[in-house]
C-alpha cells in the first residue's frame, strides 16, 4: 500500500504544481479516491483476520441492539411489586429487577447512552491528539520539546482519581463527561501520533512533499492523515474502551447521573444487594457481560488494525 | 560534557522535572479549590450564612479556620502559604472527623492498599512474565494460544468487572449443592468482625482471608499485561546473536531461556513495572469500593461524596507522588541498566 502511495507522489514537481495550482475540486477529486482507498483497507484490515472480523461483527451487533432493540423491547415503565427480583422465567427471560421490571429490555436499551458518549468522546479525544501530535512533529525545535514535556508531566497524574476528584467540584453530565475525559486523554494520543508522524515524516513521499514545499495543512489532511487511518482508528476504538471504563466506573460509583445505561444497572443491582439473592443474579452479570463484550470487540478491532497496518508503517 | 558528571546531571533534569510535575498537581488543586465560579469555600460560606444565619464575615473566618487559609490576604499571599504546607505534607485537618490531621488519615489507610495491590501486582509480575517467557520460547506449542488469548482476554476486561465476576464467582454461586466457596460476608472489609487488632493468629486469619479475592483481583487484571509485554520482549530476544551463539554452544534451553534470553527480555520490564508500582495507591478506586475494603481509594471516595476537601486533596497529591516518584525510579532503573539513555535528550520515549 505504502509502496504505490509513494509512487503516486513521486511525480514532477510541474505535475505536483499544476495540481495545487487549480481549484479546489482537484483536492476534492484526489481526496475521494484515496478515500474509496483507504475505506477498501480498512475492510480489508477489519476481515483480514478471524479475531478483528469477529470483533467487528460483534460491535456491529451491540450497535444494532441498541438501536432496534427497544421497539421490540420497550423498557417497562410501570413497577410491578409481584415480580421483585425474580429468577428467568419465559416471561422475563432475564428475570426481573427490584421494582419488577424487566432485564432484558434493561439490557437492550443500556448500550445506546454508553455508545454515543464514548462515539463522542474518542472523536474529540482523535482530532485533538491528531491536531497537537502532527502540529509538534512537524514544526519540531522548542515547540515540540515543551509539548513533549507537557505531555510527559500530564501523564504522570491519575486519571480516574483526578475524574473523582473533580466530580466534587463540578456536576458532570453526559456531554461534558465526554469533553472533560477527551481533554484529560489529550497526553498519550499525543504521544503515540506524534512518534507516527515522525517516522512518516522520514519517508520518500512525505520528504518529497516538503521539498517541493508544498503548504503544511496540504501535507497534514492529504499525505499524513490518509496514511494513518489505520493506526487512528485502532486508537479510536481504545480510546472508546478508556471512556466506557471511566463512565461505567463513575456511574457505578453513583459520581455522575445517568438514567438508562449498563453501568447504572449495575450500581443498582449492586446497591439493591442482589449478591445477597442469587435467584435475581442476572440483574448483576446481565450488564456486565454486555460491557465486557463490548469492550472486548473494541480491543479485536484495535488488535487486528495494528496487526494489519503496522507491519507497513513500521519496516 | 566530561563522562562523570553524566549521571549526575541527567538525575538532576530528572529531579527538577519531579518537581516540576508536583507543583502543577498542586497549583491545580488549589486553583480548583479556590477559583472555580461555586468554589467549595464561597459554597460554605453561602451554606452558612444561609442555614445558621451567620452574617458573612463570622462565616468567612469560619471557613478561614476549617480550611487553614487566611482568606484577608490576597490570592497569590494564600496560595504561597499553601504551598509551603503542602512541601511539608502537611493539609491541615479533615472536615469530617474535625481534629484529625488528613496525614493521620492517609497513614491509617495506606498500609491495607499498599498490601493488597503491592501483592497483586507482585505476584501477577512473577506469574505473568513466566509465562510469557514460555510462552515466546514454546511457540509451535499447544498451549500457546491458550496462554496467550488468556492474557490478552484478561488485559481487555476492565478490572472492576473482574472484581464482580470474581465476587460472583466465589462468594455467590453455589457449586455443587455446597455453597459458595467463601461466605460472602468474607468479601466485604478489611478483617471480620469480634477480631483483636494485633500481630494474633485469628487477625492474621481475617485479614488473609479477606484479602484473598481482591488480591485475585488485582492479580487477574495485571497479569495479562505482564505475560503480553514478556512475550514479545522474549521473542525479540530469541534471535539476538547472543542467543544464537548460546544454542550453537549446545547450551541446554533451559540454561538459554533464563540466563541468556530472559535477562535481556528483562530489561524493559522491569522498568515497566517500577513504573506500575506508583498506580499502587490509585489504581484501586473502584475495587476497594466493591470489596468495602478501606483502603486509600475508599477514602478518597468517602471524601468526595462528603465534599471533604482538604481529606480529597491530600489524598490525591499522596496518589500522585507516588507516580511521580515511580516514574523517577523507573527512570534511574533503566539509565543504570542501559547507560545510552544519560545522554541529554535520550528517554526511553524519545
Amino acid at each position: 500500500m505504502l509502496k504505490t502511495q509513494s509512487e503516486n507522489n513521486l511525480k514532477t514537481p510541474q505535475e505536483i504544481n499544476q495540481v495545487l495550482s487549480t481549484t479546489g475540486s482537484a483536492y476534492q477529486l484526489k481526496g475521494t479516491t484515496r478515500f474509496k482507498r483507504n475505506m477498501r483497507h480498512l475492510r480489508e484490515a477489519l476481515f483480514s483476520d478471524a479475531i478483528g472480523a469477529f470483533g467487528f461483527l460483534l460491535l456491529l451487533a451491540i450497535i444494532l441492539m441498541s438501536v432496534f432493540g427497544p421497539i421490540w423491547f420497550p423498557l417497562d415503565t410501570i413497577s410491578n411489586p409481584e415480580v421483585i427480583l425474580n429468577a428467568p422465567s419465559a416471561e422475563h427471560f432475564l428475570g426481573t429487577d427490584h421494582l419488577g421490571r424487566d432485564i432484558w429490555a434493561q439490557v437492550v436499551s443500556g448500550g445506546r447512552e454508553l455508545l454515543v458518549l464514548a462515539f463522542l468522546t474518542a472523536s474529540i479525544a482523535v482530532l485533538l491528539g491528531l491536531f497537537l501530535g502532527s502540529l509538534s512533529a512537524l514544526i519540531g525545535g522548542r515547540f515540540d520539546e515543551i509539548m513533549v514535556f507537557l505531555a510527559d508531566v500530564w501523564l504522570t497524574i491519575p486519571r480516574f482519581p483526578l475524574l473523582v476528584v473533580m466530580s466534587g467540584f463540578f456536576t458532570l453530565n453526559a456531554t461534558t463527561l465526554a469533553i472533560v475525559l477527551a481533554v484529560l486523554s489529550w497526553a498519550g494520543l499525543f504521544r503515540t501520533i506524534r512518534a507516527e508522524v515522525l517516522s512518516l515524516r522520514s519517508r520518500d513521499f512525505i520528504e518529497v512533499a516538503f521539498m517541493l514545499d508544498m503548504p503544511k495543512t496540504y501535507i497534514i489532511f492529504k499525505e499524513i492523515l490518509p496514511n494513518m487511518m489505520g493506526f487512528v482508528v485502532a486508537n479510536f476504538t481504545l480510546l472508546m474502551r478508556a471512556a466506557i471504563y471511566a463512565q461505567v466506573g463513575l456511574v457505578f460509583l453513583g459520581l455522575l447521573p445517568l438514567d438508562q445505561n449498563w453501568g447504572v444497572m449495575i450500581n443498582v443491582a449492586w446497591n439493591q444487594g442482589v449478591i445477597y439473592n442469587p435467584d435475581a443474579i442476572w440483574f448483576l452479570l446481565a450488564p456486565t457481560i454486555v460491557i465486557c463484550l463490548l469492550i472486548l470487540s473494541l480491543v479485536w478491532i484495535a488488535r487486528s488494525m495494528e496487526e494489519f497496518f503496522n507491519p507497513g508503517l513500521r519496516k | 560534557m566530561p563522562k562523570r558528571l553524566q549521571f549526575p546531571l541527567f538525575l538532576l533534569r530528572k529531579l527538577l522535572k519531579v518537581a516540576f510535575t508536583v507543583w502543577v498537581v498542586t497549583t491545580l488543586i488549589f486553583f480548583l479549590i479556590r477559583l472555580m465560579p461555586s468554589n467549595p469555600i464561597e459554597q460554605y460560606i453561602q451554606n452558612l450564612v444561609i442555614q445558621y444565619g451567620m452574617s458573612y464575615e463570622e462565616a468567612t473566618s469560619r471557613a478561614a479556620s476549617l480550611f487553614s487559609l487566611d482568606l484577608s490576604q490576597s490570592m497569590f499571599a494564600q496560595y504561597l502559604e499553601y504551598l509551603k504546607d503542602a512541601v511539608r505534607l502537611d493539609f491541615g485537618t479533615s472536615f469530617l472527623s474535625p481534629g484529625v490531621q488528613v496525614s493521620e488519615i492517609i497513614a491509617a489507610r495506606l498500609p491495607w492498599t499498599l498490601f493488597t495491590v503491592g501483592t497483586g501486582l507482585i505476584l501477577s509480575f512473577i506469574v505473568g512474565t513466566a509465562l510469557g517467557a514460555i510462552a515466546a520460547y514454546r511457540r509451535e506449542s499447544w498451549y500457546e494460544p491458550i496462554i496467550s488469548g488468556l492474557s490478552s482476554f484478561l488485559s481487555a476486561i476492565p478490572d472492576f468487572l473482574i472484581a464482580i465476576f470474581l465476587i460472583l464467582f466465589f462468594g455467590v454461586f453455589t457449586w455443587w449443592g455446597r455453597g459458595s466457596i467463601v461466605p460472602i460476608f468474607q468479601l466485604r472489609g478489611n478483617y471480620g468482625a469480634g477480631v483483636n487488632i494485633g500481630w494474633n493468629w485469628p487477625f492474621i486469619k481475617s485479614v488473609l482471608d479477606h484479602s484473598f479475592v481482591p488480591i485475585l483481583t488485582y492479580f487477574f487484571s495485571q497479569i495479562g499485561i505482564w505475560v503480553l509485554l514478556m512475550k514479545g520482549s522474549t521473542t525479540g530476544c530469541l534471535n539476538a546473536d547472543y542467543a544464537v551463539i548460546a544454542r550453537a554452544r549446545g547450551l541446554r534451553p533451559r540454561k538459554i531461556l533464563t540466563s541468556y534470553i530472559g535477562r535481556n527480555a528483562m530489561l524493559p520490564i522491569a522498568t515497566e513495572f517500577a513504573m506500575r508500582l506508583g498506580f499502587i495507591i490509585g489504581g484501586s478506586l473502584i475495587i476497594e469500593q466493591l470489596f468495602v475494603y478501606q483502603g486509600v481509594g475508599l477514602e478518597l471516595l468517602k471524601a468526595t461524596t462528603n465534599r471533604d476537601y482538604p481529606l480529597m486533596q491530600g489524598i490525591f497529591l499522596i496518589m500522585t507522588i507516588a507516580i511521580v516518584l515511580s516514574n523517577l525510579f523507573a527512570e534511574i532503573l533503566y539509565s543504570l541498566l542501559d547507560p545510552r539513555i544519560r545522554v541529554k535528550g535520550g528517554s526511553k520515549h524519545a
